[in-house]
């Protein structure tokens, strides 16, 4: 939508701009009548199962309950527990994440030998299914037949092995860490589009002022890149907080509950004990509290850059 | 870019890249080796970074064993009719939405946007009764309409990328010569398009192919589990010995995207396509 087309029909007459509307809306109706029914219905529709008492089961009647489900989450310490969990979850994996992302997109826009391969190497873990991301970080984690105990044996550090994704207190770092390796691929590749778009007189300029490396990327690099920067980041942690299958797979929200996401947490509301309506309730709360984090971190950026 | 760092300067940076690559690269090695060795050496108590013997008998188990040739045969289905299906219907839609001014293609990266904000949970449970009512709750077809409905989205934003790079006037000296505008598009802008149509097949193939979250909610039967299901199924089965026919399960599981990601290699480095695929 950035460019604006020439209309085909400003120099006919108003009958071939009716016509050519009809042809718009016959090309979109197929992609509209199954968007709006199976994606924009939904979603109003699970807004407003929030507002209800909707349980598992055919014949079973929803009444609208107004906000009964959030009192009961205000006072339910599993849903802040998990809550807890989730934010601990999503700002660890994306600030890691950033962080990581960052210094290897910096490496990569270097003359290092090596960087094919760290190129390549880092798409991999984007181009896998994160069932099976969960499943090669499992087998990293193994107790018995895992490569990181096998590595604290082999270096003669016996003491360091554990279990890590059974353990209360390493599951969850455990799990960030995979999150970090999952999305790591894409914020580098994303960063690293960014790097490239800055322009190098300004680079030439600043070293010939006599501008220390660091220096340079504080004023130089970082200004030029900050609107990807913020991009990115803002998507990072959406993903991240909704996400689902990595760690389901990983943990399923164990030991005791101690790798419980909300996403997880409401996944069992819903499809083990069937309260739907409670389920909706905390995606509900879920969105609002995305909105409002992002809406603060947007807001300070901007007044940053003004 | 940086300027020319010292020596001690570049050592480090090449000290940083290793631990890039220890970091990204080893559990993919161990991926690799776990799916090659056999039995003997999984149960070692301190197993070894390359298999001695090396074998192909988890392959082989995973596919009769753990039904997962079936699995993956019910996801070659439901992708490729997904991505057959998303094509068919994104290309006119993206067409209208390059070529014609219109507010409805705001409002659609609009919703590409917002839609990325609200968690499947929120949709799950209305999607669920919707195609419980069609009776499409627990097959494959109402799999994939929920997938072509996640992918569109997506495939409308980047399909209209592509034909916005085809001359507007190829298309105006076709209709001066008197080709009818199905003539126009026949003739002039679907060869164009192919490269965009595959790219956009692609996409949608590997959304559905990776897909878990969906696929775990609405297949009830084991009979038409999909790979990503049957895999995480698997993990519940416990046991070291085990783990050999896993990986190899999820190596193979991993195949398609590796092909997609090779094929769009050159695209995503340039960045145009960043943010295309989220599991």
């Amino acid at each position: 939508m950035t460019t604006v087309q020439e209309r085909p029909d400003v120099a006919r007459g108003g009958r071939a701009r009716s016509r050519d509307r009809t042809t718009i809306y016959l090309l979109l109706l197929p992609s509209l009548l199954p968007v709006l029914l199976l994606s924009v219905f939904p979603l109003l529709r699970g807004i407003y199962l929030g507002f209800t008492d909707a349980r598992a089961g055919r014949n079973v009647e929803a009444n609208f309950t107004g906000l009964d489900n959030y009192k009961e989450l205000l006072t339910d310490e599993l849903f802040w527990n998990s809550f807890k969990i989730g934010l601990l979850w999503a700002f660890g994996v994306t600030v890691l994440q950033f962080v990581l992302a960052l210094g290897l997109a910096l490496l990569l826009n270097q003359q290092l030998r090596f960087r094919g391969v760290a190129r390549v190497l880092a798409v991999v873990p984007w181009a896998m299914p994160p069932v099976v991301v969960g499943i090669l970080w499992k087998l990293v984690y193994h107790p018995d037949a895992g490569l990181l105990n096998e590595f604290f044996h082999r270096i003669g550090a016996d003491g360091l092995r554990t279990n890590w994704l059974g353990d209360f207190s390493t599951a969850l770092p455990a799990v960030i860490i995979v999150g970090v390796w999952a999305g790591m691929p894409q914020t580098t590749v994303v960063l690293l589009a960014g790097l490239q778009g800055v322009a190098r007189e300004l680079h030439e300029a600043a070293a010939v002022d006599g501008a220390s490396t660091w220096h340079r990327f504080r004023h130089v690099t970082l200004p030029a890149i900050m609107p990807v920067v913020v991009a990115i980041t803002s998507l990072d942690f959406i993903w991240n907080f909704n996400s689902f299958g990595l760690v389901y797979v990983l943990t399923a929200g164990g030991p005791g509950g101690k790798t419980m996401l909300p996403m997880l947490f409401a996944y069992e509301e819903a499809f083990r004990y069937g309260n739907y309506g409670y389920a909706a309730a905390l995606g509900n709360v879920m969105v609002v509290i995305i909105v409002a984090l992002l809406a603060v971190y947007l807001r300070r950026r901007l007044r940053e850059a003004n | 870019m940086l300027g020319k760092p010292s020596r001690t300067g570049r050592a480090l940076q090449y000290l940083a890249l290793a631990g890039y690559l220890i970091f990204l690269g080893f559990p993919l090695v161990w991926l690799l080796s776990t799916a090659f060795k056999p039995p003997r050496e999984l149960v070692q108590l301190h197993p070894s970074l390359i298999p001695s013997n090396p074998t192909l008998q988890n392959f082989v188990q995973a596919f009769t064993e753990q039904e997962l040739g079936r699995a993956a045969w019910n996801s070659l289905q439901v992708s490729l009719a997904s991505a057959v299906l998303t094509v068919l219907v994104a290309m006119p839609a993206s067409y209208a939405l390059a070529r014609f001014k219109s507010k409805l293609g705001t409002v659609a990266l609009g919703w590409v946007l917002l839609s990325q904000l609200f968690p499947f949970v929120l949709l799950i449970i209305p999607i669920f009764l919707v195609l419980r009512q069609a009776g499409l709750a627990n097959s494959h077809a109402g799999l994939v309409l929920i997938y072509v409905v996640w992918a569109l989205p997506f495939a409308l934003w980047m399909l209209q990328g592509f034909v916005r790079n085809i001359p507007r006037e190829l298309e105006e000296a076709a209709s001066v010569d008197g080709a009818g505008r199905l003539q126009v598009l026949r003739r002039v802008v679907f060869p164009l398009l192919a490269p965009g149509l595959v790219a956009t097949a692609l996409f949608s193939f590997i959304s559905a192919w990776n897909e878990f979250f969906f696929a775990l909610v609405l297949i009830k039967t084991p009979e038409l589990q999909t790979l990503p299901v049957a895999l995480a199924r698997f993990v519940g089965i416990e046991g070291t010995a085990r783990l050999g026919p896993l990986a190899a399960g999820s190596l193979l599981a991993t195949l398609p995207s590796l092909i997609f990601f090779a094929f769009m290699q050159r695209r995503l480095s340039s960045g145009s396509l960043a943010g295309a695929v989220k599991g």
